[in-house]
């Protein structure tokens, strides 16, 4: 199997090319796929190789959830495609109500195999209602699977995986992140669900993150060298189910962590994961776990201010001395 | 000139404002002036004046990711929006909303919404507070044919209507959402009609037509006003440009646009009439554009010389007392 340099926009395409030709049953709903193959071109191809399994809706979120739901219930396998991220709140009942719950409720009587595709994100001055990181919302929710990747690699595994998961998986791919690339398998290449990847190793600070957090982590190493500090990136990729394991192989070498990501601070999933951590490896830590994210603002429109409220590349740099002590 | 000769100026004036500031907002958009995306309602300024000059300052209004005419119409201020738009200190919401969100809650604008048909249950509410505080005040909500398909105008209509709430709900049907074509996403193609299932009166209008529109929404104000409830226009419009600034538009023809643009410009077709009627002068008209211009540029001066806000103000405004 050889690897082609590929956007995560494209990773994304084959993935659901490959599974759709292998599987009758998985079909794409959402507003405005066919004319432009995706608002943000993510569906390259798919209109035409599969007619009548790429459908456009009204603007009705309620109700395209609620579908995606429906024929999932019955035999079908839904990826639906939120637009943006943002509008999961005109369809929060049929996602957090019924979809999570109902496999549960119904004491396991079905399986919901549904993925929910949520394009989010900050840094194209899109402003408050266009920008958000919900990540955290839904982990909270019992019932929905979460998944963040970052790299093309893992667009294409991931998403592979969320769509042969039986379960609900929320899909969050990072709007300014779909032009990326980066080497991508060939065929028929699966990342599980709830793997974490250690993508860069080093010895001294554990930098934890997902999604676009994982590119600040991998930026920010460079200027952590030039310090002599030796970091240890890991790419969570999957929020829930969630890689202890990998966490915990990493922080028993290196002692520290920095938990990086986008969405805002309070509540946040770092929130989540330093509450595991000290719960889980209290011993192994020489110094608190830190957090970098976002500010607890909506994210403003103007550039300065937008710049101002999503966290930066020096703020891992930062955080990494401050529990490096250096 | 009769006094309703010069109202008729002044609104054609008002249409030739926010033709020319869309333009203008195309074209520094292209020179990457303006960040982020916006989108342009050049086609639907009949819509925009016909509805809003049948209000008063204190009416509300809410508007959509297309409301700058929406805005200018209710007489919102040049150089603040184009400062907003910039992303600037000085700009409705301080550089904070952009676009897609500006508002001027002095004139009654309730706000630009980024989600699509967030303005009915908004101006619901706003119609529930007239009503209990009993002035007699109109709330408006233009939403678009895309709109019209969301949950949140089904809850909003009914409301209003078992309430007989003083609204006016405004469907700018420019036959597109998006990339999706209006007979394809609605199930009727006079969206209007569904108004008879809440026992609102509704009423499909020749939305390129400033006068015709000015009249049905007339009625449709007055009715509000003495208390006799809602009412559902429907502007049928077309917009001249893309969904947003940039949009390759695959899902239309040129020729469809060209059309439009040549046999059924609504600025175009106000001035004609006001030409035959011999209230707009070739010279008037001329001065009026250049006007026009003059007032366009001073704001955008305005807006480029204005600093952009400074970086520790975006902790600014999320509550009343701000160590929360
Ligand atoms: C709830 C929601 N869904 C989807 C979108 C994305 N979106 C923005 S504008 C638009 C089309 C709106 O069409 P219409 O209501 O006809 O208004 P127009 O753009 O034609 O003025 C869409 C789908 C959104 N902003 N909000
Ligand atoms: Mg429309």
């Amino acid at each position: 199997m050889s690897d082609r340099i590929l956007s995560c926009s494209a990773a994304l395409a084959e993935a659901l090319h490959e599974e759709m030709s292998r599987d009758e049953t998985i079909f794409i709903l959402g507003e405005d796929l066919t004319a432009h193959a995706g608002i943000f071109g993510q569906f390259k191809g798919l209109p035409e190789n599969f007619p009548g399994r790429i459908i456009d809706t009204p603007i009705s979120e309620t109700a395209i959830l609620g579908v995606g739901l429906g024929s999932a219930l019955t035999g079908m396998r839904p990826f639906v495609d939120l637009h943006f991220s943002d509008f999961v709140t005109c369809c929060m009942d049929e996602l957090a109500n019924q979809t999570a719950k109902i496999r549960y409720m119904f004491g396991g009587q079905v399986n919901i195999p549904m993925v929910i595709w949520c394009p989010d994100g900050g840094g194209l001055r899109a402003a408050a209602q266009h920008s958000q990181s919900l990540e955290a919302w839904f982990i909270h929710t019992p019932g929905l699977k979460v998944v963040v990747p970052s790299e093309p690699a893992d667009v294409k595994g991931l998403i592979k995986s969320a769509i042969r998961d039986d379960d609900p998986v929320m899909v969050f791919q990072h709007k300014k992140l779909f032009a990326r690339q980066g080497a991508v398998p060939e065929n028929d290449f699966t990342i599980p669900l709830g793997r974490a990847a250690i993508k860069l190793e080093g010895k001294d600070v554990t930098l934890l993150s997902y999604g676009s957090g994982f590119y600040l982590c991998e930026e920010a190493v460079k200027g952590l060298g030039h310090l002599n500090i030796d970091a240890e990136v890991v790419d969570l990729r999957t929020l829930k189910p969630l890689d202890m394991d990998t966490v915990a192989r990493s922080i028993k070498k290196t002692h520290r962590a920095v938990i990086v990501h986008e969405a805002c601070l309070t509540g946040g999933f770092g929130a989540e994961l330093t509450a595991r951590i000290q719960d889980e490896l209290f011993d192994y830590l020489d110094a608190p776990v830190k957090r970098v994210a976002a500010k607890d603002v909506p994210i403003p429109f103007s550039p300065p201010l937008e710049d101002y409220v999503l966290p930066k590349v020096s703020d891992v740099v930062e955080a990494a001395r401050a529990v490096t002590y250096r | 000139m009769t006094n309703q000769d010069q109202d008729y100026i002044s609104y054609y004036r008002t249409m030739v404002t926010i033709r020319k500031f869309e333009t203008l907002a195309g074209e520094l958009f292209a020179a990457a002036r303006i960040p982020g995306f916006i989108h342009l309602s050049i086609g639907q300024e009949a819509s925009a004046v016909g509805v809003c000059s049948c209000l008063r300052k204190d009416d509300y209004l809410t508007t959509t990711h297309r409301g700058h005419g929406h805005m200018i119409a209710k007489g919102a201020d040049l150089k603040k929006m184009v400062a907003e738009i910039f992303g600037k200190k000085t700009g409705y919401c301080k550089g904070k909303g952009g676009s897609m969100h500006i508002a001027d809650f002095s004139l009654g604008i309730l706000g630009a919404n980024g989600v699509v048909a967030g303005g009915l249950p908004i101006v619901t509410g706003a119609g529930v507070s007239i009503k209990m505080r009993k002035t007699d005040q109109v709330g408006v909500c233009f939403f678009g044919d895309g709109a019209a398909n969301r949950g949140t105008v089904h809850e909003a209509m009914n409301m209003a209507s078992i309430w007989k709430l003083p609204i006016v709900f405004v469907i700018e049907n420019n036959h597109y959402a998006s990339t999706t074509p209006q007979n394809y996403a609605c199930s009727v193609n006079d969206i209007y009609s569904r108004s008879a299932s809440y026992n609102i009166p509704g009423t499909a209008v020749d939305g390129n037509n400033f006068l015709k529109v000015r009249e049905v929404t007339l009625k449709a104000v007055q009715r509000a006003r003495k208390g006799e409830g809602p009412s559902v226009i429907e502007n049928k419009t077309y917009r001249f440009r893309g969904h947003f600034e940039g949009d390759p538009q695959k899902y239309r023809t040129e020729s469809e646009v060209d059309a439009w643009k040549n046999k059924n410009d609504p600025v175009k077709r106000f001035a004609d009439y006001l030409a035959r009627k011999k209230i707009l002068t070739k010279e008037l008209n001329q001065q009026i554009w250049h006007e026009v211009e003059t007032e366009l540029k001073k704001a955008v001066a305005f807006a480029e010389q204005s600093p952009y806000p400074e970086p520790q103000e975006a902790l600014d405004d999320l509550f009343t007392i701000p160590s929360c």
